[in-house]
């Protein structure tokens, strides 16, 4: 099930052209077709390399500064590169009434970083989002693909710990 | 999938509050018993039943008897003794039970028996991710009804008979607006399904993707044959890839049946559907700045006229609604607008979804006719309060809208009533707060929520809301001057008046309603310099309780500034000049010891 499952996510690298190439393939005859180009090449090489928006302006005819004004815009882009996991921390109503605060406080305490910066071994990046949607739940936060829900703060450190070992099955 | 009919169906919760409870291990757990086993049983899964607080959840229907029973709270052990002791010994296990069929007192039964599902009518009964179960509950007929025996102006009429408003939070009449689209000139018009959820606290809309696609696709369906549209985009939030990916499935199968695309149902009429993922921005729920973002450009709003209904996406004819709204419209051409109608008050009629979170004892989805109160919902259908504690406030409507406090739970679910207390019906999320919710605090987050989603297009919004959220920044900090009440009020109504879109012009809502209902907290925080809620953290001092406290040590290791003390097994105690209010230590305690005040 992939909802359930760890993926380590293998990213392009930068150098290599040919996934930018498939894309914009795919898009060449539709309209509008900006945001998806852009949400493919990210998912393609983990996220909006300099170098690959310039190419992508070439090879699509946008500007550059078009490009870069769509990137800058949505906060799904992202100019620099991500860990091996991304935790977001929902920031949501009802998660900010449940304790998001200190959800966040003790994952920055547990990584030793801040919010938006990546752990040394480049494990880990870690980033607030607004609502996921599954309010039921909070406080909530994503690593990965996995979910983890009505948190507190003393679960975090085994949560963290557990992406470290063996791949594990169960939410907790 | 029940060929050969076994006694008992198994139907397990599968949208992704329960994924995130654990509805994974559930279903490999029963997968791999059925499997071995000889159970008289088949097994589907479901979207969301509604039943959030009892995550992960299943139904177990008896065919034979014609029964069934929720159970909730599950995890890859109990499921196995459900099976043996309710599929193999016929015995019910009473105390997981969440709700019986032929008994709505039982356990939480009446969560679901206070409501009245319209457009939740298949959320949690049907997979979602089979077409033939949408038909088999009468999926598509009305569809087929509106497109072989109705014309265009009828299905208008019987909508705007109907009395449906827009669910996405303005309340715009649909049948009116589908009217101008219709009217409007050009021979291509556009139909835009609005599933860019983005109100944090709301999730309706999630759920009906996610539990029933096909319903909101017949909508679609429905609406671009009354207005001319032929072609449909279907606008969702990245940030929901099991809703993109149900609805993915579901076009794929409309089009292997002949549904979507050219000459649809035998008709000459064709209609297609494309799904255009959202890059994550909140403003893009406005309509200008959704079509900006399909365009492929930054979502930023423009000012109207001309409205979409003229000018819309590629300057075509477009009509914009949202999912809850278009998932309502199969009924009512089925059922007919004046039984829609019925239901509701003098101007809001039918139903409405709610999003029960926050504080509430049942968080999940509520469908109430219009009319009912907030009482009705939060404490007939909600349960009330959780841990039996004290209702202080409700927040409705998320960012545009505002905090009701209790002498308010009487006002009814009615487009005109709710906006009259200063809060807005908005998409439907309701947010529970008590005693332990600081309402400077609530409001403070929502402006720094809509100051970060503020496209930065126009002043008022931009740099408004930015000094909106300095002075209650200032005065969570303790740092607050009498003044500043007065302040608040003047930029918010400058905002309101002079903003270019809705998110500006309903950003002041939360600090407006706050001011209004719960102004003793505010002046609390300024001339007392008190947080009675114990939320912020520089108006509160920590302590532990002596008698209580085992000196087990569990804060004293966590606490960043070394400020407990204590020796082992003896009571702590927190030096407030080293505290710095982290409340990392409140969390710790395993005898919650340790209070803020």
């Amino acid at each position: 099930m992939e909802e359930g499952c760890n993926h380590k996510h293998r990213f392009a690298s930068v150098d290599d052209l040919r996934p930018l190439e498939e894309i914009l393939k795919r898009y060449e005859k539709e309209k509008g077709a900006l945001i998806p180009l852009l949400q493919e090449t990210q998912e393609a090489y983990g996220y909006l390399d300099e170098k690959i928006m310039r190419m992508l302006a070439k090879k699509a005819g946008y500007q550059l500064s078009q490009i870069y004004g769509v990137a800058t815009f949505y906060t799904q882009f992202r100019l620099q590169p991500i860990g091996e996991y991304l935790i977001k921390v929902c920031h949501g109503t009802a998660c900010h009434v449940a304790g998001a605060d200190l959800i966040t406080e003790e994952v920055c305490n547990q990584l030793g970083i801040k919010e938006k910066e990546t752990t040394p071994d480049g494990k880990f990046t870690l980033e607030s989002v607004m609502c996921v949607g599954a309010c039921s739940l909070s406080p909530i936060m994503i690593v990965g693909e996995d979910t983890h829900g009505k948190l507190k703060p003393t679960a975090i450190k085994k949560i963290l710990k557990s992406y470290y070992g063996e791949p594990k099955e169960e939410d907790e | 999938m029940g060929e050969e009919r076994t006694r008992y169906k198994l139907v397990l919760g599968y949208g992704t509050c329960g994924i995130a409870a654990g509805a994974n291990a559930v279903k490999t757990a029963l997968e791999e018993a059925v499997e071995k086993g000889s159970y008289d049983v088949d097994l589907d899964i479901a979207g969301c039943m509604g039943y959030c607080f009892k995550e992960p959840i299943i139904e177990v229907t008896d065919r034979e008897r014609d029964y069934s029973v929720v159970y909730g709270d599950l995890d890859a052990k109990k499921v196995l003794q459900v099976l043996e002791e309710h599929i193999l010994n016929g015995r019910v296990i009473e105390e997981w039970v969440v709700r019986k069929s032929d008994d709505p007192s039982f356990g939480e039964g009446d969560f679901l028996a206070n409501q009245h599902r319209i457009v939740l009518r298949n959320c949690g009964r049907i997979n979602p991710e089979s077409i033939d179960e949408y038909i088999a509950v009468g999926g598509y007929q009305a569809a087929r009804k509106a497109l072989t025996q109705m014309t265009s102006e009828e299905v208008i009429d019987e909508v705007s008979k109907s009395g449906l408003r827009g669910r996405g939070g303005a309340g715009f009449p649909t049948g009116t607006k589908w009217g101008f689209a219709r009217k409007a000139r050009g021979e291509e018009k556009y139909l835009v399904c609005n599933a860019d959820e983005g109100d944090p606290g709301a999730f309706m809309d999630r759920s009906v993707l996610e539990g029933d696609p096909h319903s909101v696709i017949e909508g679609m369906i429905i609406a671009g044959y009354a207005i001319g549209a032929k072609q449909g985009y279907i606008y969702c939030r990245a940030e929901y890839p099991l809703a993109l990916k149900r609805l993915e499935i579901a076009i794929d199968h409309l089009h292997q049946r002949g549904y979507l695309g050219k000459g649809i149902f035998g008709t000459d009429w064709d209609f297609d559907i494309k799904i255009k993922k959202g890059a994550g921005a909140f403003v893009c729920g406005e309509e200008t700045a959704l079509m900006a973002s399909i365009e492929g450009r930054r979502g930023m709003p423009n000012p109207r006229p001309p409205f979409p209904a003229n000018e819309g996406l590629w300057r075509k004819p477009t009509n914009i609604n949202n999912v809850e709204t278009l998932a309502a419209v199969p009924w009512i051409i089925s059922h007919g607008g004046d039984k829609y109608a019925e239901l509701g008050t003098e101007k809001s009629k039918g139903t409405k979804v709610f999003c029960l979170a926050g504080k509430v004892r049942r968080s999940g989805l509520a469908e109430v006719p219009m009319g009912y109160t907030l009482r009705q919902v939060i404490f007939d259908v909600g349960g009330g309060v959780r841990e039996g504690k004290e209702f202080k406030a409700v927040q409705m409507g998320g960012p545009s809208g505002g905090c009701l406090p209790a002498e308010l739970l009487d006002t009814p679910v009615d487009y005109e009533a709710i906006t009259a207390t200063g809060a807005i019906m908005g998409s439907g999320g309701m947010i529970v707060a008590d005693s332990s919710t600081c309402m400077v605090d609530l409001a403070r987050y929502f402006l720094s929520f809509t100051q970060e989603e503020s496209c930065g297009k126009c002043v008022p919004c931009r740099i408004g809301t930015k000094r909106m959220l300095e002075i209650l920044t200032r005065i969570c900090e303790g740092k607050g001057v009498p003044e500043d009440m007065e302040k608040l009020q003047t930029l918010a109504a400058d905002i309101k008046a002079a903003s270019l879109c809705a998110l500006g012009g309903t950003a002041p809502n939360p600090v407006l309603t706050t001011l209004k209902y719960f102004r003793n907290e505010y002046e609390d925080h300024i001339l007392r310099h008190k947080c009675t809620a114990g939320v912020c953290p520089a108006l509160i001092t920590l302590f532990i309780n002596e008698e209580t406290c085992t000196g087990c040590g569990a804060c004293l290791k966590v606490c960043p500034t070394g400020a407990i003390s204590g020796e082992k097994k003896e009571p702590h105690k927190i030096d407030p000049e080293l505290c710095i209010r982290c409340k990392l230590c409140l969390s710790r305690c395993p005898t919650e010891s340790i209070w803020a005040e």
